[in-house]
């Protein structure tokens, strides 16, 4: 009886435990991929080998949750790094973790936390493992919903800086931010129903590292704050958000003292087969670190989209790309988007997109205050928002065609005109000033059976030659790509990057690099070989380059 | 001593029991979908456990700047019509744009005439929880919110696998 009672306890007791949660066991997901390379020496393009040969790249996530309960990890490992990835990497280790709990009104994180303040402009926290990008906060996050529509989040944390010998290696400075947002209509009855659609938010981020200078007096408490709204009505959306940066000197702007801003607004009008988008933007002083001293794409507490298109062609989205200058710049955009009717005469029986994008960036206009460095305010210049000077840095004007002319057959055009000011934002070493291009590409698709397509692309980049007539850079590109699938498991294909226009003749060389690919349910695995070129590699407006390399690269993706 | 293995003995009958039900209540991928709170186009918070749909979900994981993602949407886009008629599906396009390109997504959905839910997903929270590595990546989703079918790519011709996998979920025959 009393063993009865013992088990029969036991079972209570484990039962009891689970119970509490009402999905037992809870969910796991999850995702890994790992990337393995073997390099050659090709010194006709610069390609190095490096000592090891062989190099590794792998992480994998695991996310648990419970109900109200959640945790998650990531482990790193470079043995070493792949080529191109940030250079403070090194060591297998723990990456990332976090705890939390969760419910309607409360969501406390410790650990690593991803966050994101509006528009990022004033904090973002985030991780694109594509670049090695990853600078969350390692602290505390507290979300609040005291009732619907509002939303109030803090956070506090020191920054993953670097992973070295398999250890986070974390920021100087500690980040503090504080952030508020109301949707009116969702939190006011009375205004539910209306069709104006507001959004209001404001946030305050402080950041605190020691003053490391003797020779300066350096504010170690830097604050940044700011407000934004959204609005809404039919068919109409206005968008705007506004952050100032108090002093805050460091190597990015000279250790001057000026306050910094960004400004941002974006105005659409949509209905059903059209898009219409303006954006404009006004930086000035605006990079913030949680280390005064870091520069490139280290420790950035914020985040300043680019305002331009991202392109996805080859040649049009490494070889002249552009990211934000934090320093400084005005910049603006406008894209439409117009699907010509189904069954009208210029839109056939399936419709026609026509779609243009232009944008443009300029240094912003300062007026010299103060030239002298040993005055003590180091306040160096004037400036206002969304007051630009003629400085180009940055205009392209690009247009696409997409049509389908039968069940089996569709064809896009496409036209860029970029100019680039490689004095400013510097793509190049071959090149002074502007830099002017025109590309082509055209992009068909002719689907053979059910399971079988084809797809091939043909582009071509013309460099405008220097005042003397001599070729700019490297001059003119050609590329073209065929694509084979067979659905839904297997990819081929070929890719050859020709630099014929190249002003040495011994560098008119063909990139050439094929792929295969076997893709089922949620894995991938990938194999490539051939040459690479250097360039720029860009994801969401944050670049790094890559140098070129020749050789095998092998990649397995899963997720779970 | 003998205590010690009765009550481990009690322990592992619960585990077991629970194991079972975790089976039955499981699809072949075991995966529930994650709880992560987001916006629409509209700014309206959605949360992604509770969506609220009758019938199966297609999550499509896309970005303005990925053209097989938007190949693959506007494929569905010519049949989406077919499939919500037959089997009463919603397809969730959630946009993984940035705030680089987070205002272009309604340009690029209406200016195509999408009719998908759209949900916007800025800074990967919800591509993180779903253990997604690049996009595209397509979710079927049973009415219970089981992940019954992933797919990490998309060539021409995928969307009737996709299609085949939605028709066998709601017991339909495949069209030919």
């Amino acid at each position: 009886m009393k063993k009865l009672a013992i088990v029969g306890l036991s079972s209570l007791l484990s039962t009891a435990v689970f119970a509490q949660n009402n999905n037992i066991g809870g969910t796991i997901t999850g995702n890994m991929e790992s990337t393995f390379q073997y390099l050659n020496e090709d010194s006709l393009i610069g390609a190095n080998q490096p000592a090891e040969k062989g190099l590794l790249n792998s992480y994998m996530n695991v996310f648990y949750r419970n109900g109200n309960f959640k945790a998650g990890m990531r482990i790193e490992s470079y043995l070493p790094r792949i080529q191109g990835y940030p250079n403070q990497f090194d060591g297998t280790g723990l990456g990332m973790r976090y705890i939390g709990y969760e419910n309607d009104f409360i969501d406390v994180t410790l650990g690593s936390i991803y966050e994101q303040f509006g528009s990022g402009m004033i904090l973002r926290a985030y991780e694109d493992r594509a670049l090695g990008y990853d600078n969350f906060l390692d602290g505390a996050r507290v979300i609040v919903r005291p009732f619907p529509g509002m939303k109030i989040k803090g956070v506090y944390g020191y920054q993953r800086f670097s992973f070295q010998s398999g250890r986070v290696v974390h920021s100087d400075g500690i980040v503090r931010g504080f952030d508020g947002e109301l949707n009116l209509n969702t939190a006011i009855e009375s205004l539910k129903s209306k069709k104006l659609k507001v959004t209001l938010g404001g946030s305050f981020v402080s950041k605190y590292q020691k003053d490391d200078r003797d020779d300066l007096i350096l504010p170690e408490n830097v604050g940044s704050y700011g407000g934004r709204i959204k609005l809404r009505y039919k068919r109409f959306t206005l968008d705007g958000e506004y952050i100032q940066k108090e002093q805050d000197p460091s190597a990015d702007n000279n250790f001057n003292y000026n306050y910094g801003h960004a400004a941002l607004i974006n105005a659409g009008y949509t209905q059903k087969g059209l898009g219409i988008l303006f954006s404009a933007k006004s930086v000035d002083n605006m990079s913030y670190r949680s280390d005064r001293n870091k520069t490139l794409q280290d420790l950035l507490i914020n985040y300043l989209p680019s305002m331009n298109k991202v392109h996805t062609y080859n040649l049009v989205a490494t070889l002249y790309p552009y990211a934000t200058q934090p320093v400084g710049e005005i910049a603006y955009q406008t894209e439409i988007l117009y699907t010509i009717k189904r069954g009208s005469k210029l839109g056939g029986k399936y419709g026609t997109s026509l779609n243009a994008n232009f944008s443009t960036a300029y240094g912003p206009k300062r007026n010299a205050v103060n030239q002298d460095f040993s005055d003590t305010t180091r306040v160096m210049y004037e400036t206002g928002v969304f007051e630009m000077s003629d400085s180009l840095y940055w205009r392209d004007l690009n247009f696409n065609v997409y049509k389908k002319f039968n069940r089996n057959f569709n064809m896009k055009l496409s036209y860029f005109n970029i100019t680039l000011n490689n004095d400013v934002a510097k793509v190049t070493d071959n090149a002074k000033g502007l830099i002017h291009t025109n590309i082509g590409v055209a992009e068909v698709n002719y689907k053979i059976s059910t399971k079988h397509s084809i797809r091939g692309e043909l582009q071509a980049l013309f460099v405008k030659p220097k005042e003397d007539g001599s070729i700019n850079d490297n001059g003119n590109w050609a590329t073209a790509v065929i694509e084979y699938n067979i659905s839904p498991g297997w990819f081929f294909s070929i890719m050859d990057q020709y630099n014929y226009g190249n002003p040495s003749e011994d560098l008119r060389v063909h990139y050439i690099y094929g792929a295969v690919g076997y893709i089922h349910d949620a894995t991938r695995i990938t194999a490539g070989y051939g040459r690479q070129r250097a360039g720029l590699f860009c994801v969401g407006g944050v670049c790094r380059f890559v140098p070129a390399s020749n050789g095998l690269t092998l990649s397995i993706t899963q997720s779970f | 001593m003998k205590k010690l293995a009765l009550l481990l003995i009690g322990f592992s009958f619960t585990f077991s029991g629970i194991s079972q039900e975790e089976t039955e209540t499981h699809s072949d991928e075991g995966k529930q979908l994650p709880s992560v709170i987001l916006t629409d186009m509209e700014g309206n918070e959605v949360n992604t456990a509770d969506l609220g749909f009758d019938g199966p979900v297609i999550f499509s994981f896309w970005a303005t700047w990925c053209s097989p993602c938007k190949k693959e949407l506007n494929t569905i886009h010519e049949m989406y019509l077919d499939w919500q008629d037959d089997t009463g599906v919603t397809l969730v396009a959630v946009s993984v744009d940035d705030e680089r390109t987070r205002n272009s997504v309604p340009v690029y959905v209406n200016g195509k005439a999408w009719d998908y839910e759209v949900i916007m997903d800025p800074n990967g929270d919800f591509k993180r929880a779903m253990g997604v590595n690049n996009v595209p990546h397509t979710f079927l989703v049973d009415a219970d919110g089981n992940i019954v079918y992933s797919h990490n790519n998309y060539a021409t011709g995928d969307e009737i696998k996709l299609r085949d996998e939605l028709y066998t979920l709601v017991g339909l025959p495949i069209p030919k």
